[in-house]
């Protein structure tokens, strides 16, 4: 495959810089892609064009652009993109996906599924996040509900900064409402997966949104944080150092680790069996690897023999190639990054009361030429005192921590899913008042089951736009 | 290159190399004798078991001493460094680093002085008027550059406006991650700055840093303006990211015609780096060449800094300082970038692509400059 030459794009604009980043094949080291690099100022020269992004959307009426997410949905999963000086099938897009970021083929595939699935349905997503506004409200500023109340939403933002990352490609379907809300798109794509930005990219544009309602710079750190200074709202995933730099500044919604956490209440967990592939799917599918994938599993008792159960469904597994529609396991493919896990995990397991269940699978870490993986890790804490009883890595990794039923939201901590298997009315209550849990789920449900017309950590509507007071002395108020 | 052309450069590059060779002579001689050089030189030779007037007969030589530890320059007595000769002089104390614990000083008498009297002799008199006024938008406190800057302008004819910088503060801002005071005081440093410039001065040239000129200009468009309108024809500025991408944004569009921009790599240790014209034409490669023979770059291999890359190759950049003020010998910088070959301007090697040195680049914050 010849290597594609990826432009900056400029509200539009294709931009060839002096300076590329080069994406490679984790598997056989080729050149997938240079990727120009933009650097700070040029970024914020263009930020003189932000209003511009808005003002031109705002031309277009809403339905127009549901429409053509709606279109864009479609070209997006099944035709033949312009990419850079190249063009770019579905398939050659799920494969160099795959290639750069180590998540399996059929997973790259799923993940364009959901973003389909997302563009198409967008009407009912944005009804069900504005919960049933007329849309029209969010173009003019104001009007008068269907309740028959005057209301006034004030854009936030002419543009969504958004600082992305490499290695999960399932959170962009977390953007795709932006630019029908009449917002514009300034992206920042991680440096192995500039392909969703550049497709969705081509797509929308093909479909008919502006291009000038579209920015894409790649770049390094210094870039994204120069997204976030020069961005009025700004959307960034990262780690926890991220999400401690940001907490607190309302200009920015972090999505960084999600601590996300099975409880299993006394009054079900003496049958935890029924719930054993409520909790292997929770770890285990996408590879463990987003932030809505369960990391721990909480229960008063029986935890033990959970982490045994948990181990024998999961640790026998092992890393096949990524096209390889069995793969259930993705590559770390920025060097080192699996050895430097693996010694954290190492770390953690000496302290007391942590027993490793998966050990007597085999070793966890294998590294290969240019990458590697970690086989799905399962262990028991025996309190939840040990570093390992609240952690999270980007593979299937769950720790089985015992805590009475009492203590369990004290020591929770954050939580982005958190799946409540209880029957227990008056627990039922304190998980509902619990201000760590971001999303709960009561009963058995994955924490990865995903409900499209519900917000994910924070309303992206309420983000960009701010329900205030309004009041018009108007001849005619329209409605 | 025609035939003719390489027979030329080839002969100035022997010549330039036998004036090396000379200088090295003359400055070894110069620091390692008692009734010259300085006391720490001194006290350091006298353990070293040989000669070094004796053995060291050209710049390769040059190469038997140990490499040169930058933690012998910090703290005091700083007179230590002082040659003999030049006790009771004036003396400068100019700093580098010092963000956290004890800078690394230098001593300096004239050298910042000839230093940027020779810088000034590549600067196009089109860009930068004789007699014309400069800002100084840059670091102050103890830094060379304030004072050197100040002096190149005056040596031209000038006179040099200022304003307070602290270096020191803004590495503490972002490494605690403090934004919004970073930006704050940016604001404040660019604030003055345009003041200066709107008041009636003249100015004509400055000297600043890649992000400060990017805010600078930036701010003057906010109000209206340009770096071209408010009268600005010659900008001397500093720093790795001076990259080709940097520079061909900011000549292109940010500068435009009408406006010269000279990159250059320099520190407080080794003194100013000119680079050769930058021009679309060569890609805005930046190419820098020491000042030769008062200063030397290297590019040497990260594994072994005595062995230079070969032309084209990637190395870290390593400096050795030959002035009569200052002997560094073999200073193994936090840049990396590649080997150059010697032009016509230049008869000796350059580097390009000057960046921080990948094994400390994740250590080492870049500041204002």
């Amino acid at each position: 495959m010849a290597v594609l030459n990826i432009p900056i794009l400029r509200w539009g604009q294709p931009y060839t810089s002096l300076e590329t980043d080069t994406v490679m094949h984790f598997v056989t080291g080729e050149t997938l892609a240079r990727v120009s690099q933009a650097n700070t100022g040029l970024l914020g020269r263009d930020m003189r064009l932000a209003q511009r992004a808005r003002h031109v959307l705002t031309e277009i009426p809403i339905s127009e652009l549901i429409a053509m997410m709606k279109k864009a949905a479609d070209l997006y999963l099944r035709a033949t993109l312009p990419l850079g000086d190249g063009t770019q099938t579905p398939e050659d897009f799920a494969r160099q996906q795959s290639a750069s970021t180590g998540l399996p083929e059929h997973m790259c595939k799923a993940n364009m599924s959901k973003n389909h699935f997302v563009l198409s349905n967008m009407d009912k997503i944005l009804e069900a996040l504005t919960r049933g506004l007329d849309l029209n409200i969010l173009t003019r500023g104001y009007g008068i509900e269907s309740r028959g109340v005057m209301v006034s939403y004030q854009s936030q933002a002419p543009v969504l900064g958004l600082v992305l990352p490499s290695n999960s490609p399932g959170v962009h379907t977390l953007w795709l409402p932006v630019i029908p809300m009449q917002v514009g798109l300034l992206l920042k794509p991680g440096p192995q997966e500039p392909w969703t930005p550049c497709r969705m990219a081509a797509a929308f544009i093909e479909a008919g949104v502006p291009k000038e309602a579209i920015s894409i710079y790649p770049g390094g750190g210094e870039l994204g944080a120069e997204v976030v200074r020069r961005s009025k709202r700004t959307m960034i995933f990262g780690g926890t150092a991220t999400v401690a730099r940001y907490r607190g500044d309302t200009r920015v919604q972090v999505h960084g680790p999600g601590f996300s956490k099975i409880l299993l209440g006394d009054d079900v967990v003496d049958q935890w069996e029924q719930y054993l592939n409520v909790m292997v799917d929770s770890v285990f599918l996408n590879s463990g690897r987003g932030c809505i994938n369960c990391s721990s599993v909480w229960a008063s008792r029986h935890t033990r023999e959970i982490a045994q159960a948990l181990a024998e469904r999961m640790g026998p597994v092992e890393p096949k190639p990524p096209e390889d529609p069995q793969a259930s396991l993705a590559a770390f493919t920025v060097p080192g990054a699996a050895r430097a896990i693996w010694h954290s995990i190492e770390a953690g397991l000496g302290d007391a009361g942590v027993e490793h269940l998966t050990a007597s699978f085999g070793p966890r870490l294998v590294e290969k030429e240019r990458c590697g993986y970690l086989r799905p890790v399962v262990i028991h804490c025996d309190s939840p005192e040990s570093t390992l009883a609240n952690t999270e890595f980007m593979f299937p990794f769950v720790s089985v921590v015992r805590c009475p039923q009492t203590e369990m939201l004290k020591r929770i901590g954050s939580t982005l899913v958190g799946s409540a298997i209880t029957y227990d009315k008056s627990f039922q209550r304190q998980l509902m008042d619990a201000p760590q849990i971001d999303r709960l789920n009561l009963g058995p449900v994955p924490t990865i089951q995903l409900d499209w017309l519900q917000p994910h950590e924070g309303n992206i509507v309420e983000f960009l736009f701010r329900p205030r007071a309004f009041q018009a002395r108007l001849e005619k108020v329209a409605v | 290159m025609s035939i003719a052309a390489g027979l030329d450069l080839s002969l100035r590059v022997q010549k330039a190399k036998a004036q090396l060779d000379a200088h090295v002579r003359e400055m070894v001689e110069w620091h390692f004798n008692p009734k010259t050089g300085c006391p720490f030189w001194l006290e350091w030779a006298s353990k070293l078991g040989w000669d070094p007037r004796g053995e060291i007969r050209g710049f390769e030589d040059l190469r038997k001493f140990p490499p040169f530890q930058d933690e012998w320059l910090r703290g005091g007595p700083v007179r230590r460094w002082v040659p003999k000769e030049f006790a009771g002089k004036p003396l400068y104390v100019f700093e580098t680093g010092g963000t956290t614990g004890v800078p690394k000083s230098r001593v300096a008498i004239e050298d910042f002085r000839i230093d940027y009297e020779m810088f000034s002799e590549t600067l196009p008199d089109e860009y930068f008027p004789r007699g014309a006024n400069w800002l100084m938008l840059g670091p102050s406190g103890p830094r060379r550059l304030r004072l050197a800057v100040e002096h190149l302008c005056q040596h031209r004819g000038g006179i040099c406006f200022s304003v307070d910088l602290d270096p020191r503060w803004v590495i503490k801002l972002i490494q605690r991650g403090e934004s919004d005071t970073l930006e704050k005081y940016k604001t404040h440093v660019i604030e003055q700055a345009i003041t200066v410039l709107g008041a009636g001065h003249d100015i004509r040239c400055l000297f600043t840093t890649p992000k400060l000129l990017e805010a600078l200009a930036e701010e003057l468009e906010t109000r209206g303006t340009s770096i071209k309108t408010a009268g600005i024809t010659g900008i001397f500025a500093g720093g790795t990211e001076f990259t080709p991408q940097y520079t061909r944004f900011t000549m292109e569009e940010v500068l435009g015609e009408g406006v010269y921009l000279t990159p250059t790599y320099g520190n407080t240790l080794m003194g100013l780096a000119c680079s050769k014209p930058v021009t679309r034409e060569d890609g805005y490669k930046i190419t820098y060449f020491a000042p030769q023979p008062r200063a030397v770059i290297e590019v040497v291999s990260f594994e072994d800094p005595d062995r230079l890359v070969d032309y084209g190759e990637t190395g870290r950049v390593r400096l050795t300082t030959l002035t009569r003020e200052t002997f560094i010998p073999g200073f193994l910088e936090r840049d990396e970038g590649e080997r150059e070959r010697p032009c016509d301007r230049y008869p000796w090697d350059g580097v390009s692509g000057v960046r921080p040195f990948r094994k400390l680049a994740t250590q080492t914050t870049v500041g204002v400059y």
